[in-house]
């Protein structure tokens, strides 16, 4: 039972932070409708800046210069590249993400060379007892962070002016710019807020309690564990995404103490397949609901 | 305060949907603008709002200006901020966002938060029933609601000049009265309207000058009244009673031979 109990918690620990990812990509698909493939370089990006400044900066500085860096290199993307191509097809977007995607992450794997650095100092690889279970540090500072995260974006979402315009603009652009609302402002707080996301998701990635390796191609690699737990939430319902985000976390977490840490990855996909044979548009996707 | 001059759309390199179209809309005034499907009036509207580009339009000649100030090159954000708003064709509430979250939406384009006090207060005297249905998901509103949604949320930036599009397309004869009267109250506090409608009944009710479109050209021209009693408007738009058999058949003749195309745009 006390295995289970661990198992949970450091799953839903994992979860938070495919979660903070998940709810990236969603921002950007509902914003832009466009799947952005680049968001594992968006990861590697703020890892790096962390690993190169920590020394100069001290972690906590170099933390937040990687979260700004990472909502930069974002709005980057949008502004130089999907913007100027208004007008071009969705598809045609996302394929463009993909070689921003290759080229970032290329020049970041080169640029660690032989390093692949943990970047979670203060907390990583200090388990906690309590009441007879073992929990990672990592982990649960990831859940805490993540839960604070992600209700302070529902309640934007929700109540901000921002949220509301977001929400119009996903679901009627003509409307929405009938309206006065200015949809590049909307789109380029959507990129920015996607990016930074990204960026404190990393801070969690590459460390010791999380996956045993530090920053790398395999950090990107994990970054798309975050693309089964949007598409299984439903690529276009920000809740979808959280629980998405969780359901990924557990299941890998569980598949790996209980079948085998190999089986894991494809659990995870084989979850989403499940899910997607009963519920082709995810969780809570929506299917077009209109009184005409 | 709206002035259209020589203005010609088109969609694509080759399709044409206006040409040069020619027309003035007062301080108080209300323009209806007739015409069938395909004739353009849709695409008049989207030029004035600014939001051709979206259906892959744009203006080739000719110019728009509201207050001696040519918009024609504006996204639509900043037309709204200049004091034009339209309600486009459908309604397009949104739908999974609640009643109340709707007319917010509306408020974003507004210029002070003075206006957006005032008005406020204006569309829950115009519409009450918006109130009580304040935390419902429009899209579970009926058509006529969705409607008076539709109009109270462009009126929440406190437009000068509210553009329609067809406000009464698929709603009962007693909700387009109430919508026509709606109109009226509009206008009667101050803000002009360009009123775009197939009911041509109605429209020239509610309006006091009028154009008629034909395949992307205006046909008619004049003061409302007028165009009521005009044969041409009777017989086209207004189902004129015919007298005896023989006068039923030569409108049936005139009505071929003034048969409108079917456009090839989404007009």
């Amino acid at each position: 039972m006390n295995t289970f109990l661990q198992l949970v918690l450091n799953g839903l620990g994992k979860g938070a932070v495919y979660a903070l990812l998940a709810l990236g990509f969603v921002i950007i698909f509902k914003a832009t409708e466009v799947v952005n493939f680049a968001h594992g370089s968006l990861v590697l990006i703020g890892g790096y800046l962390v690993y190169a400044t920590k020394d100069a900066l001290g972690w906590p500085g170099a933390a937040v210069l990687g979260i700004v860096s990472a909502a930069v290199a974002a709005l980057l993307i949008e502004r130089l590249l999907v913007r100027n191509a208004r007008g071009a097809d969705v598809n045609s977007l996302a394929l463009l993400t993909i070689g921003v995607d290759v080229i970032v992450t290329e020049e970041v794997v080169r640029r660690l060379g032989n390093d692949i650095p943990f970047i979670g100092d203060p907390y990583d690889a200090a388990p906690i007892q309590f009441a007879g279970l073992t929990v990672f540090r990592t982990q649960l500072v990831a859940l805490i962070v993540g839960a604070v995260l992600i209700t302070a974006f529902f309640l934007v979402f929700r109540f901000s002016n921002w949220g509301v315009a977001m929400r119009a603009q996903a679901e009627n652009k003509e409307a929405a710019a009938l309206m006065g609302i200015r949809s590049s402002r909307v789109t380029a707080t959507a990129w920015l807020l996607a990016g930074a996301l990204a960026g404190v998701a990393v801070l969690f990635m590459a460390t010791q309690d999380f996956s045993g390796a530090g920053l790398g191609r395999g950090t990107h690699a994990i970054a798309l564990i975050a693309f089964p737990a949007a598409i299984l939430g439903g690529l276009d319902s920000t809740a979808g995404a959280v629980v998405g985000g969780l359901v990924v976390g557990l299941t890998e977490a569980l598949s790996a103490q209980y079948v085998s840490f190999e089986f894991s990855k494809s659990a995870v996909f084989l979850v989403m397949l499940v899910i997607l044979v009963f519920r082709p548009s995810g969780l809570f996707g929506t299917r077009e609901l209109s009184r005409v | 305060m709206l002035s259209v001059r020589g203005l010609e759309v088109r969609y694509g390199r080759s399709v044409t949907a206006l040409e040069e179209i020619d027309l003035d809309v007062g301080p108080d005034g209300v323009l209806a603008v007739l015409g069938g499907n395909g004739a353009g009036k849709s695409t008049l509207l989207r030029a004035v709002s600014g939001t051709l580009r979206l259906h892959g339009g744009a203006v080739a000649a000719g110019e728009i200006r509201f207050r001696d100030e040519r918009i024609d090159r504006l996204d639509p954000a900043e037309i709204v901020r200049r004091g034009v708003v339209a309600v486009p064709e459908g309604r397009q509430v949104f739908a999974r966002m609640t009643v109340e979250e709707n007319l917010r939406a509306g408020g974003l384009g507004a210029r002070s938060a003075a206006v957006r006090t005032a008005a406020r207060a204006r569309v829950a005297e115009l519409f009450p029933v918006l109130a009580e249905r304040a935390t419902q998901r429009a899209g579970l509103l009926s058509g006529g609601e969705q409607q008076m949604l539709a109009i109270g949320r462009a009126l929440m930036s406190g437009p000068d000049l509210l553009l329609l599009d067809e406000p009464s397309l698929g709603l009962a004869p007693q909700m387009v009265g109430r919508i026509a009267r709606i109109v009226g109250e509009i206008h009667a506090q101050g803000t002009a309207v360009v009123l775009v409608e197939q009911n041509a009944t109605m429209a020239l009710e509610v309006a006091d000058t009028a154009v008629v479109l034909e395949v992307g050209r205006v046909a008619l021209a004049g003061p409302a009244a007028e165009l009521a009693a005009s044969d041409d408007v009777q017989r086209l738009y207004l189902g004129g009673h015919a007298e005896s058999e023989e006068q039923a058949e030569a409108e049936a003749a005139f009505a071929r031979q003034h048969r409108r195309t079917l456009s090839r745009w989404a007009g």
